[in-house]
């Protein structure tokens, strides 16, 4: 049997020199920047905030919301479906396509206040195993309890939308092991509406019902 | 200076980061890593090669630390260009840029440039890379200063270097400029176990709130920065006065800075001037070294204040955050890197921005005590000495490996 092997997720980050100040050299901006910069503006914000808030990821929507004051884009960038995605490019066509259309009503470009750029940043990811190797769903759970969060997120988040792997490691193992409906209910989950930590707990409840 | 071991962080960041340092620094067995920057003493640059030299070596790391020479007029050029790269206007002729070329060929040939990763911090030794074309290896420079509004001709003249080296690294995406070369954000950190962040007794605390006669049964909001007027001193008091209107608080106001500095005696007298007779308000100017003094009065506080109209990173908010205060501070600088708005501090604008939230966090205090445990959580995940460390194994590594996803 097919043991699972968990990996750990470094990240290096890179500045592109690239900045935008208002919604157009935004839009521009995420068209030319590379796709690690797009998986590094949408889901940055997991690592930062899995204690308190289970809102959506995203730089951009933040910068919007917050700096440029345009709240109804911001909210639409918010609340953009990441799951239903299949890898950066189509995620980034997604944001494209909300910002066009939010340009499309011509209303005067706001710059916003100096020293509030959006600066572009990449990513590198370095992937370690983590040595903690699971042979069976007890060994999993025992596993997944003192995971970090670091490591949760490459397997369901970055495994799936950056290495375009069709769904998320869990499920394609827990499939390996014959267990089809605990690898729907979770390659059916949209983990974006989670904290990461309400995320460990509810796979873990998953794994419990249906392992 | 302490020096630590990694091991001894292990009880803050896990056994897990510990374990990742040493497996990154594994994967650097047999390349050597050779530091070179302008003095040993002095400054944040010497004092973070200080801590994490040692302990580089000590994971495994062959890590060296060179220094250039230099007489007093070449240093005399060098501060200049470090006031012009902060925009202060400065004149440098043609004469001082040529010196300052031939004191870095002289280095370039007397030094024994031994490392494989040849690391060169600030523009002081940034010419050395002149010697690549014949030595080959692997060049990186770090910018430690704030490089946001550069003046021109001096920016010119290094990027022309800059652009020689195989990386470069800046503390603040703001510091990132349009560059031939990949561009690598690290951000600086502090370090847990010294004696301005480590754990204080109760009893130790209560002891230096005793010692200024401040009230530890009533809200306290401090600002701790050097007295000058880019910390907005007054700005605090005239904050602090709009919440007190409604929220009973105490403020406390401490920092040093050098006393036969003009423009630090005047900004003292103006705030004692402004504070007048309230009793609630205490001025403290500390000696150099009141590094626990300092943590003491962070962790006694309930609110911590950054009212600062300029800041470079604001390593001050970074120590407060760790001590899991609620910390509001203006959106400047390097802060706004270290608070996400409502989500683990508060970013202000304004006078009346910061009376309203302080009144806000004193009448909710678990709200507040939440941003606290988020701020925290978000300095020991990306602001500690140790993310430091792994972040420059990372750069190395990452010399060696140009995919964007590289397994290990």
């Amino acid at each position: 049997m097919k043991k699972f092997h968990f990996y750990n997720s470094l990240t290096e980050v890179e500045l592109l020199g690239i900045k935008a100040k208002n919604l157009e050299e935004l839009l521009d901006g995420i068209k030319i920047v590379p796709e690690s910069s797009i998986y590094h503006h949408t889901h940055k914000f997991l690592h930062q905030h899995f204690f308190l808030s289970p809102e959506p990821p995203s730089d951009f929507a933040f910068w919007v919301s917050n700096i440029l004051k345009e709240y109804r884009l911001g909210e639409k960038l918010a609340s953009i479906n990441i799951i239903q995605f299949h890898n950066l490019n189509e995620l980034r066509n997604g944001l494209i396509g909300i910002i066009e259309d939010h340009l499309k009503d011509e209303q005067p470009l706001v710059n916003c206040p100096p020293s509030n750029d959006f600066h572009f940043m990449g990513c590198k990811s370095f992937l370690l195993p983590t040595g903690d190797v699971a042979s069976d769903l007890k060994e999993f759970k025992e596993i997944l309890k003192r995971l970090s969060v670091n490591s949760l997120c490459f397997h369901i988040f970055e495994a799936k939308i950056r290495l375009e792997r069709k769904e998320n490691d869990f499920s394609v193992w827990f499939r390996l092991l014959g267990k089809e409906e605990l690898a729907d209910r979770i390659s059916t989950l949209d983990p974006y509406t989670y904290t990461l930590e309400g995320l460990r707990k509810k796979i873990l409840s998953l794994v419990e019902r249906y392992g | 200076m302490d020096k630590f071991k990694i091991e001894d962080y292990e009880k803050i960041v896990g056994k897990s980061v510990i374990e990742e340092i040493y497996l990154l620094a594994d994967k650097l067995k047999g390349k050597s890593i050779q530091n070179i920057n302008s003095t040993t003493v002095g400054g944040g640059v010497a004092e973070i090669l200080n801590k994490i030299v040692p302990i580089l070596n000590q994971i495994g790391v062959d890590a060296g630390w060179d220094v250039i020479k230099g007489d007093e007029k070449f240093f005399s050029i060098t501060k200049k260009m470090h006031n012009a790269l902060h925009s202060v206007q400065v004149e440098i002729s043609d004469e001082e840029l040529k010196y300052f070329l031939d004191v870095n060929r002289f280095n370039a040939e007397e030094m024994n440039l031994y490392g494989d990763v040849i690391f060169i911090h600030d523009p002081q030794p940034i010419a050395l890379i002149e010697k690549k074309k014949e030595i080959g290896k692997k060049w990186v420079w770090r910018c430690h200063i704030d490089f946001s509004k550069p003046d021109k001709r001096i920016w010119m003249f290094l990027k022309d270097y800059i652009e020689k080296y195989n990386s470069s690294v800046f503390s603040a995406p703001a510091f990132s400029k349009k560059l031939s070369i990949r561009q690598v954000l690290i951000s600086p950190s502090i370090d847990p176990l010294s004696d301005k962040n480590k754990e204080l007794s109760e009893d130790f605390i209560d002891s230096i709130f005793e010692k200024y006669k401040i009230d530890r049964e009533r809200p306290v909001i401090t600002q701790i920065s050097r007295f000058d007027y880019l910390k907005d001193p007054i700005g605090v008091i005239k904050a602090y006065r709009l919440a007190k209107k409604y929220v009973d608080c105490q403020l406390v106001l401490a920092g040093g800075g050098a006393t036969d500095d003009p423009e630090g005696k005047e900004v003292l007298e103006k705030i004692r001037t402004e504070a007048e007779s309230d009793k609630d308000i205490f001025i403290l100017f500390l000696p150099p070294a009141s590094n626990l003094e300092i943590n003491a009065l962070q962790r006694g506080s309930d609110i911590i204040l950054q009212k600062s109209l300029k800041e470079g990173f604001g390593l001050t908010v970074t120590e407060s955050l760790w001590k899991a205060k609620p910390v509001i501070a203006s959106a400047v600088g390097g802060i706004t890197l270290q608070i996400t708005h409502k989500y683990s501090g508060i970013l202000t604008y304004s006078i009346e921005g910061t009376a309203f939230w302080i009144k806000q966090l004193l009448s909710e205090p678990e709200y507040a005590h939440k941003l606290g445990l988020n701020g925290k959580e978000n300095v020991k995940n990306k602001f500690l000495i140790t993310r430091h460390i792994e972040d420059y194994l990372l750069l190395f590594l990452s010399l060696y490996n140009e995919n964007d996803i590289i397994y290990l």
